[in-house]
């Protein structure tokens, strides 16, 4: 084969070693996990599979467990609401902490650069920012809830605590990150007028980060409804809690319709959040 | 605000949401169900401040430290984490086994429109295009609406506790994940050197292979790696399930309000994934 340019191609050594590595890892995974894909295409585990899937039709329709379904998916709709809303107050000010060109660098310090003992002040500022929102990130949401239902009792309420810090978190980083990935053009020629640092972060940098700032903040809602009908596992409300109790005495055919009622509310999330992301954005 | 006049001159992009009702419905909808949920989700800010809850979050704070760090106990949380990775690099495998075929059957420019279908009859197409099409996109949108943890929930109840009904579980959710936004990847490729492939009289199997695939590939790869960081969490997250991994640690400890362990268990948790971040990024990097 003749030689081609490789300016920015991974090298066929360094494709081989990391394929390698891969390969590695799958065989050692598959090796601890007791995975045996033979016995689930032929034998034991595919029959049991299909033995409880027969176990769950045809999904039970009585008003009783429509209702209960019906009540579980408008909590879970409410937690995830409340709690994404919660994110994102949470995360507009820890963002504006977490940004570097908003506390000592770039074009709004460009002027008048801040004395080092400013800049240090800024800097432990901001490492306070990340820390923190690396903190809410890296523990999981539904660790979280079981933290806010040890502290403030069960229902719904640790819930939404629990996704709105977690989530606080997640949108944070991104929205500082938006922050920092401005065009600069419209910062310099505010700048070039006269403008204050404030009238550049209100005229030059949130307009621009707004539209993103609201695209993530739909996307994470898409991700926390699904997260929301986790919370009852540990006791915080929502289709979860039904989910659990239809689990554990075996109601296999409730267990069904509280399904279906997840299908349909994720499905209706992610189309209204589709839909407002295409008016919005 | 100035910006809309109340004498506005005649609106030069009639329908744009900047002028029509759309903002104050919007807006009005918004609050409504922000005022419905509010209920609903029991909220109840003064909680926070109560006596109880405060006592709650100072025994918590102070059961955290210092972190359990007998030689034993870490023994054993390094092997669930070890089990956690192995978990995700499988769930993850499997997903990809999912995915992709799937995937692949619901590009439409694969099984029914665009190039590679111009020559096929109008009934050819719906019969051996659209219908495995849409059959595909729809087993694909229940195996990812479904959330994680019930698919878990459930394969423990069919294939018992431990780590397989994790595997199977992350398998499923994220097949379903990986298969659409496959198609995605697929169906926004250039069309271009298809195109030119195709009037340079390459057969079907050569526009895909050496016009679609070197496209798409990088993508994918990407997409892939991505999914496995936020496998690495699910399947930590699982163990609550009784699938296996960190998470039934986590879930123990603090039942049995050994905060001290779930200090750790979370200390660990947080290298996992960190580097499991790291690694996928350098990768991701180099690929795409």
């Amino acid at each position: 084969m003749a030689p081609v340019a490789t300016t920015a191609r991974p090298g066929r050594a360094w494709t081989l070693w990391v394929g390698g590595g891969f390969v590695a890892l799958l065989v050692w995974s598959a090796d601890a996990t007791r995975m045996d894909l033979a016995s689930l295409g032929s034998g034991e585990a595919l029959r049991q599979i299909t033995l409880y899937v027969a176990k769950l039709f045809p999904p039970d329709l009585s008003r009783a467990t429509l209702r209960e379904a019906g009540l579980g998916a408008v909590e879970t709709f409410a937690i995830s609401l409340i709690g994404s809303l919660f994110a994102v107050m949470l995360a507009l000010p820890l963002a504006l902490l977490a940004t570097r060109t908003l506390l000592y660098r770039g074009i709004l310090f460009e002027a008048r650069p801040p004395g080092l003992g400013v800049r240090a002040g800024r800097l432990a500022l901001y490492g306070v920012g990340k820390g923190t929102l690396n903190l809410l990130r890296t523990i999981p949401e539904i660790v979280w809830a079981l933290i806010f239902v040890f502290m403030v009792g069960l229902g719904p309420f640790p819930g939404v605590l629990a996704l709105g810090v977690h989530t606080g978190g997640v949108l944070g980083k991104l929205f500082g990150e938006v922050l920092e990935d401005v065009d600069a053009a419209p910062l310099e020629a505010l700048q070039a007028t006269g403008a204050s640092r404030f009238t550049i972060l209100v005229y030059g940098v949130l307009p621009q980060a707004l539209p993103q700032f609201v695209s993530y903040a739909l996307y994470r809602w898409e991700v926390n409804i699904r997260a929301a009908a986790m919370m009852g596992f540990v006791g915080a409300g929502g289709l979860g809690q039904r989910i659990y109790v239809a689990i554990s005495l075996f109601y296999e055919r409730e267990l069904m319709t509280l399904i279906l009622a997840i299908y349909l509310i994720v499905t209706l999330v992610d189309a209204l959040s589709a839909y407002l992301r295409a008016r919005l954005v | 605000m100035a910006r809309i006049p109340s004498a506005a001159p005649a609106d030069p992009f009639p329908g744009s949401p900047g002028n029509s009702r759309f903002p104050w419905l919007l807006a009005a909808v918004f609050l409504a169900s922000v005022v419905l949920s509010w209920r609903a989700a029991q909220v109840d800010p003064r909680l926070l401040v109560e006596g109880d809850t405060l006592a709650n979050v100072a025994r918590f704070v102070r059961g955290m430290f210092p972190p359990q760090l007998a030689g034993d106990f870490l023994v054993l949380m390094v092997r669930s984490a070890i089990e956690t990775v192995q978990i995700s690099v499988m769930g993850t495998a499997i997903a990809v086994l999912i995915g992709f075929p799937l995937g692949l059957l619901a590009t439409s420019s694969l099984t029914w429109t665009g190039i590679l279908h111009e020559r096929t009859s109008r009934a050819g197409r719906w019969a051996l295009g659209f219908v495995p099409y849409a059959a595909a996109r729809a087993v694909l949108s229940v195996f990812r609406s479904i959330p994680e943890y019930v698919w878990a929930f459930m394969f423990v109840r069919a294939v018992g506790l431990g780590p397989f009904p994790g595997v199977l579980a992350i398998g499923v959710a994220y097949g379903g994940m990986l298969g659409k936004v496959y198609s995605e990847i697929l169906e926004n490729v250039n069309p271009r050197p298809l195109e030119t492939l195709h009037a340079a009289g390459a057969s079907k199997l050569g526009v895909v292979l050496y016009g679609l695939v070197p496209q798409a590939l990088p993508n994918v790869i990407a997409y892939t790696l991505y999914r496995w960081e936020c496998a690495i969490r699910a399947s930590a997250i699982l163990g609550f399930v009784g699938a296996g991994g960190l998470g039934q640690q986590i879930e123990l400890s603090m039942r049995m309000f050994q905060f001290d362990e779930v200090l750790t268990l979370l200390g660990i948790l947080f290298v996992l994934v960190a580097g499991v971040d790291l690694i996928s990024a350098k990768i991701r990097a180099r690929v795409a």
